[in-house]
Parts: C-alpha cells; sequence; structure tokens
C-alpha cells in the first residue's frame, strides 16, 4: 500500500467529481425544463416559450461539453485511481456501467440532432419529439451510475469465499437496498437545482431592471417547477434517513452526533464539536427517531455499535445541515413565490425578494456538493461498505499528485471558460433582440 | 466462438469506430489550424465546421464505451493498465478535455478564428493519437516491471525506445491521412471543390510518411525479435491486402475519382491492417501477464453484458443512421443551404 498515493488519489477523485457535478446536475436537469418550455410553448402558441427553450439549449451546449468531457475523465479516473476497486467492481458492477454509456451515447446523439434542427421541420413537435431521449438518456445516465454508487454503500448480489467472488447476481448487484433513494434523491434533486438556477438568471433581469414579460413567464414556469421538485426532494430525504437508519446506521449516526444507541433520540441541528463534547447545538426532542423510523419513541443505532475505525469522519454532520437548510430554505422561498402570484402580493417584485431569488441557483449547488460529501465521506472508510476500505482500492502509483494540480488547473480553465462563453453568448444576443429578429422574420 | 473472444472482438470493433471518427476530428483539427496560417482557411473552415458540429460528443462516447467495456469484459486490465498508464493517460484526458470543451466554446460564443487558439486545438489533436498509442507500445512486453507493489511503467526504456517512436509516428500520419481523405469527398458532397481539392492534396502529401511509418513499425517489431512479430507474419495475406487498399485508395485520390469510393477502401484499408493486428496479438493484452483468457469476467456477467450490448446496439444504429441521413447524407445540411441551429 502506497499511504500517499491514497491520499492524493482520494483528493483528486474528489476535486473531480465536486467539479463534474455541477455540470453533471445540469445535464441531468436542465433537458427537463428544455422540454418542458418546449411543449409549453407549442401548447399554448407562445413563442416565449419556444424562444425560452431555445436560448436554454444554446447554453446548456457549453455546459454540456464541461460535462461530458470532465465525465470522460472521471470513468477512466476510476481505473487510474482505484485499480482494485474496479477490478472488482468489473466482475461485479459492470453492466450498469456499461448501461450508463449506452444511455450517454443515445443522448449525445439526440441532443446533437435537437440543436441541429431548429427551424428544419414544419411541425415543431416532430423537433420537441427528438429531446424526449435527450431527457431520458440524461436520467437514465444519472440513474444507471448512481447505481454503482450505491452499490458501493449497499453491496450485495455476490458471496465472498477466501477472497474470491462467487455466485454473482449483476441484477441483484443493481437493485441493492441503496438504490431506489439514492437514484430518486439525485434526480430529483437535479431538477429541483436546475430550475433554481435557470429562475435565478430570469430573477437577475428582472432585478437588474428589465421588465420583459419573458423573464416573468420563466420566474414563474421555474418557480413552479421548483417547489414541485422540492417538495419531492424532502419526501425523498426523508426516505433516505429510513434507509440509513436501517442499512447504514453508522452514516447517519455520524451525520447526525448520535454516538449512544437510544430511544427517544433527538435530532442534533448546527452545533460544534469539540473534543467530542457537542457544543451550541440545537437539539429538537425525538425528531431523529422520527426521522429514522417514524416514531417519536423508536430506537436509534449510535455510533457506539461500530469500531472507532470504522467510524465515519464526524465532520459530516456539516454537511448534513447545511444539505438540509437549503432543502428547508428553498422550499419556503418557492412556496411563498407562489403563495404571493395566488395572493396577487407585491413584496415579490421587490429587490430584496429577487435577491433571494437569486441566491437560490447558487445556494442549490452549494446542497448538491454538500450532499455528496455527506454521501461519500459518510461511507469512509470503506470503499465497497463492508468489503474493500479505500486504501486497499486505490492505485500504487507515484505520480498522483502532479497528477492533482494538472487536472486542478484544468478545472480551472474550465469553469473561467465556460463562465466568460456563457456571460459572452447571452450579453451579445439578449431577448429583446433575439424576438425583434424572430419577429422581423415573420416567426412570432 | 467464445465469450472472450466476442467480447474483445466487440471491443475491438468499437475502438476501430474511434479510431476512424476520432482521426477525422483530430485530423480536421490540425487541417483547420494549418490552413488558418497559411492564409488558406476561407477555404476549409466552412466545411470542417459543418461535419464537426453535430457528431463531435458523438466521438468521445465511442471511447468511453471502449474504456468501459474492457474494464467489464476483462477487469484485470483496470489493475494492470490502470496502475501503469496514471500519467501518460491522464496527459491524454487533459488534452481531449481541453479540446473538446473548447471547441464547444468556441464554435458557441461566437469568436471564431483565433489564430493561436486553433494552433493549439490543432496540434493538441495530434497529441491525443501521439499519447493513447503508447498503450499499443506498452503491450507488447518489455516496459512494465513487477515489484511488491504493483506493476511500474519504465518511463526511460519507453521514451528512448524506437518502436514506441514508429508507432506514434504511424498514429499521427495515419489520422492525417484518414481525415485528409474524408474531407476530400465531404467537401466534394458539398458541392465545395475549392476545399476538395485542397485536401485532396494534402491526402496525398501525407499517403507517403504514412507508409513510410508502417514499414518502420514492422521493421522495429521484427529487430527486437518480437513475440508478435511472428504471428504477424502468419497473417502477413491481411497486410497485403491492405497494403492493395491502400495503392487503390492513392490511385483513386490520384486519378480525382469516385472519392467515395475511396473512402471505402480506406476503411477497409484500415480495418484490415486494425485486424490483422489485434487477431496477431491473441491471446495478449500485455505481454506476458494479461492474456484475454485469464483477465475475463466471470461467466454471468459476461452474459449480462453481452445481452445489455445487444439490447444498446438496437438502440444505437437506428440513432446513428438518423445522424447520417439528417447531417452526412443530407444535401441541404452540408452545403449549408438551411441554416438551423440552435
Amino acid at each position: 500500500m502506497n499511504e500517499s498515493a491514497v491520499f492524493w488519489s482520494r483528493i483528486l477523485t474528489e476535486v473531480t467529481l465536486s467539479f463534474h457535478i455541477i455540470y453533471a446536475t445540469l445535464g441531468v436537469g436542465v433537458p427537463i425544463l428544455i422540454m418542458i418550455a418546449h411543449w409549453v410553448g407549442i401548447k399554448n402558441n407562445d413563442e416565449h416559450y419556444i424562444l425560452m427553450a431555445r436560448r436554454w439549449a444554446r447554453g446548456f451546449v457549453i455546459t454540456v461539453a464541461v460535462g461530458v468531457v470532465t465525465g470522460t475523465v472521471m470513468g477512466l479516473q476510476l481505473s487510474l485511481l482505484w485499480p482494485n476497486f474496479m477490478q472488482v467492481a468489473g466482475q461485479l458492477i459492470a453492466l450498469p456501467l456499461f448501461l450508463e454509456t449506452f444511455a450517454f451515447f443515445f443522448e449525445a446523439i439526440f441532443l446533437g440532432i435537437y440543436l441541429y434542427t431548429w427551424d428544419r421541420f414544419e411541425n415543431q413537435k416532430k423537433h420537441l419529439l427528438l429531446l424526449i431521449p435527450v431527457a431520458i438518456g440524461a436520467s437514465m445516465s444519472a440513474m444507471f451510475i448512481t447505481i454503482l454508487n450505491a452499490f458501493m454503500n449497499a453491496p450485495q448480489g455476490f458471496d465472498m469465499v477466501d477472497g474470491q467472488l462467487i455466485n454473482i447476481q449483476p441484477l441483484v448487484a443493481m437493485f441493492n437496498p441503496a438504490m431506489p433513494t439514492k437514484v430518486a434523491h439525485v434526480l430529483v434533486t437535479a431538477y429541483m437545482t436546475c430550475a433554481f438556477i435557470l429562475a435565478s438568471i430570469a430573477a437577475y433581469k428582472l432585478m437588474r431592471g428589465s421588465n420583459h414579460i419573458y423573464h416573468k413567464k420563466a420566474l414563474y414556469l421555474l418557480m413552479k417547477l421548483g417547489f414541485i421538485f422540492t417538495v419531492a426532494t424532502v419526501i425523498i430525504g426523508d426516505f433516505s434517513g429510513k434507509y440509513l437508519a436501517e442499512y447504514q446506521p453508522e452514516k447517519l449516526a455520524a451525520a447526525e452526533w448520535h454516538f449512544e444507541t437510544s430511544e427517544n433520540a433527538p435530532l442534533v441541528l448546527f452545533g460544534v464539536l469539540d473534543d467530542g463534547e457537542i457544543k451550541y447545538a440545537i437539539e429538537i426532542p425525538y425528531i431523529l427517531s422520527v426521522l429514522a423510523h417514524s416514531n417519536p419513541t423508536a430506537e436509534v443505532i449510535g455510533l457506539d455499535q461500530f469500531p472507532v475505525e470504522e467510524h465515519p469522519p464526524y465532520y459530516i454532520h456539516y454537511f448534513f445541515d447545511v444539505m438540509v437548510m437549503i432543502g428547508m430554505f428553498m422550499l419556503f422561498v418557492s412556496a411563498i413565490y407562489l403563495l404571493a402570484i395566488w395572493r396577487k402580493w407585491s413584496f415579490i417584485r421587490s429587490k430584496w425578494f429577487r435577491f433571494i431569488v437569486i441566491l437560490g441557483g447558487p445556494l442549490s449547488v452549494i446542497a448538491i456538493e454538500t450532499g455528496w460529501w455527506l454521501a461519500e465521506v459518510g461511507r469512509q472508510p470503506w470503499v465497497l461498505r463492508g468489503y474493500m476500505t479505500t486504501a486497499e482500492g486505490a492505485t500504487t502509483s507515484n505520480h498522483v499528485e502532479l497528477m492533482l494540480i494538472l487536472f486542478s488547473i484544468l478545472y480551472f480553465i474550465l469553469a473561467v471558460g465556460s463562465i466568460v462563453t456563457l456571460h459572452r453568448m447571452f450579453k451579445n444576443n439578449p431577448i429583446v433582440k433575439e424576438i425583434a429578429k424572430r419577429s422581423s422574420k415573420g416567426d412570432v | 466462438m467464445s465469450l472472450e473472444i466476442l467480447g474483445i472482438s466487440v471491443l475491438w470493433i468499437f475502438l476501430f469506430g474511434y479510431v476512424i471518427v476520432a482521426s477525422i476530428d483530430f485530423g480536421a483539427g490540425f487541417f483547420n489550424a494549418y490552413s488558418l496560417i497559411t492564409g488558406k482557411n476561407h477555404i476549409l473552415s466552412k466545411v470542417i465546421k459543418r461535419y464537426l458540429s453535430p457528431v463531435w460528443e458523438i466521438t468521445n462516447v465511442f471511447l468511453v464505451f471502449f474504456f468501459v467495456g474492457i474494464v467489464g469484459f476483462f477487469p484485470q486490465t483496470a489493475y494492470y493498465y490502470g496502475t501503469i498508464l496514471l500519467v501518460p493517460a491522464s496527459v491524454a484526458l487533459i488534452l481531449l478535455t481541453i479540446r473538446g470543451s473548447y471547441y464547444a466554446f468556441e464554435s458557441y460564443s461566437g469568436m471564431r478564428g483565433h489564430k493561436g487558439y486553433a494552433l493549439a486545438y490543432g496540434l493538441a489533436g495530434l497529441f491525443i493519437p501521439a499519447s493513447l498509442s503508447v498503450v499499443l507500445t506498452i503491450s507488447e512486453g518489455g516496459f512494465v516491471m513487477m515489484n511488491e507493489a504493483g506493476p511500474q511503467l519504465d518511463y526511460g526504456a519507453l521514451l528512448t525506445s524506437p518502436l514506441a517512436w514508429s508507432i506514434v509516428a504511424l498514429s499521427v500520419t495515419a489520422v492525417l491521412y484518414i481525415s485528409a481523405i474524408f474531407l476530400t469527398w465531404y467537401a466534394q458532397k458539398a458541392g465545395d471543390q475549392k476545399a476538395s481539392d485542397l485536401m485532396r492534396k494534402y491526402a496525398l502529401v501525407w499517403g507517403i510518411p504514412l507508409i513510410i511509418s508502417a514499414f518502420g513499425v514492422i521493421i522495429e517489431l521484427r529487430s527486437t525479435d518480437n513475440w508478435h512479430y511472428e504471428q504477424m507474419i502468419d497473417l502477413s495475406w491481411l497486410f497485403i491486402v491492405s497494403g492493395i487498399l491502400f495503392l487503390a485508395t492513392y490511385w483513386l485520390l490520384w486519378a480525382k475519382s469516385k472519392y467515395g469510393l475511396a473512402v471505402t477502401l480506406l476503411i477497409f484499408q484500415f480495418a484490415t491492417a486494425f485486424f490483422a493486428y489485434g487477431i496477431s496479438h491473441y491471446p495478449y493484452l500485455l505481454y506476458p501477464y494479461l492474456t484475454v483468457h485469464d483477465s475475463f469476467t466471470n461467466e454471468t456477467m459476461a452474459i449480462v453484458l453481452v445481452v445489455a450490448f445487444i439490447a444498446g446496439l438496437c438502440l444505437l444504429v437506428p440513432s446513428i443512421y438518423l445522424v447520417f441521413k439528417l447531417f452526412i447524407f443530407n444535401k441541404g445540411y452540408i452545403s449549408g443551404e438551411d441554416e438551423t441551429h440552435v
């Protein structure tokens, strides 16, 4: 074992994944939103929604490009940094990985067609049909890759006898207990995040003084969708908690700083851990028992049931807090917005409220990041829970540090490049200009 | 046919697909940069962009498919090649990433034709096949040492190996040759005679170093008393077929006739050489540590993967056909009549 290679491999994987998931999340969620906007546009015969789909699709190309290339990097890095793990994973769970590439292929093909056939079909509905495989492909590839991750959390579908793997059942491995909640949570939070990111842009335009009906329509549509997806996120998040209590209690216990197994377990919010003492925390009685078992008096397993070397790092508690708080906050903001629209309250047009909506996009991205850190760090020290530690899976090569530096520079360039390109793209072609251009062609 | 032969054949076919589509892509980037420097880009840029734009993402997937497939069918390759290739594969990845993303950045932001950028893009395209072809050299054996920590790559031996450099030369010239012929045909189909003539010239130029470097590789393999060379001799007829196809393609180009046929012959030429090379490599994936047989995955997984593969192809083949119908073989699209980009 090469201690430093293990450490640097973890860092490099973390950097790559943290960068990739921003673009990957956009890649999963945005096609659905484009599809909805395009559909609303056709249904209501409203050119604004069609334009929305078109402009989002244009921006989407840039993010998808970064998503594709960093996804390729991640895919190969799995073998380059974790060769021992991949050797085992190849025997056990190559199927979802393989299916993911097909979903990805499918998406790539139809996205290319969708992008290059605007105005080519007499019937707009035909063009909309092209987007269905894109949206399905994007969600399916997220699903398959999440299945692989779920397997790492809850390995099953094989027997290990004297270090040899026998009785392999690929489908049992795929449909592991972690899979339903993980896949559902990943998909729905991606949709939610994308809705709030695009809502941020609309709110930004409105705050900066544009009073165009296009932005108002966009904001209303996105907040409505965002609300629905956030409700779904909260519900599925609750299921995820119950899954953890049942199958991965050490992760839940570490996230909640629940050190001793007990009944009537309180939920610990915020606070700091100082020498094993929880300070400045808010404790809500019974809620952890409710979260884990839907029963305020139920027993929740604590970290005392696990040997210390198998405890996940306790700092994942902070990730949990951030993720949950942002989720709740966004639920609240979108609910208030919809209520205000219904009751015709005018404060949602105020600067401060629009500013809050603008914050929604970046906050949702932070929630995605912290959520993944919670999930991934929370299964340390295992790479395959119960079977293989992270250290056993890593490469033995001595050059990982250098690669970390190179890839970090690369991601920095990609981040700057994509932001500059997106900014330039929309600055040079504002909505007013595009509408004017299209009406002069007689399309509106 | 046993499952492992089926598995490696499927992967080899996909790798061949990647080699062809990626060559067109990489070569196009280079020719675009070269034409910019020589002031001929007004002739070439349009045709190149028309072809590349809708397909650049698909090209990438071929590669992903290959490396996911090989880990699935032959999990031990992850252990050996994963450990050894950290540096060369990472370099190739970084180049691919820059190239792929910047293609999108430039195309969609409305800032085309930056010279320095186009040059970097073009050169990156040539370094990628060079860095990827290192795998071929390593697989011949002699560059990997086993110690208690695992396999280690001998960089010194690799960088000073004439075989490694002749394989690099072959891969780079092949990229340029394939790309030039394809674009000759594509430009002619688009009705762009000037671009077609220019690409034809490039194709004729690059055919010569291609054939020299092909012989170079054979000579290098032979002089190192290589196990692989012996097996290649047994399949020499396939290499000869490939050579004849090369001459036929070259002659068609020379005679300025039937570019469509030339592209077909070109693909067959590379297919025969590629498969002859692959078959003669049997049974080793990495000489002498890894064979097709001992690295094969368990039978259950193999069967499931084959089923998934067939199901995937049922989706893929019609979709790719659709792309061809809409873009590559669509007269309106390639000649730029309908500008229907998002």
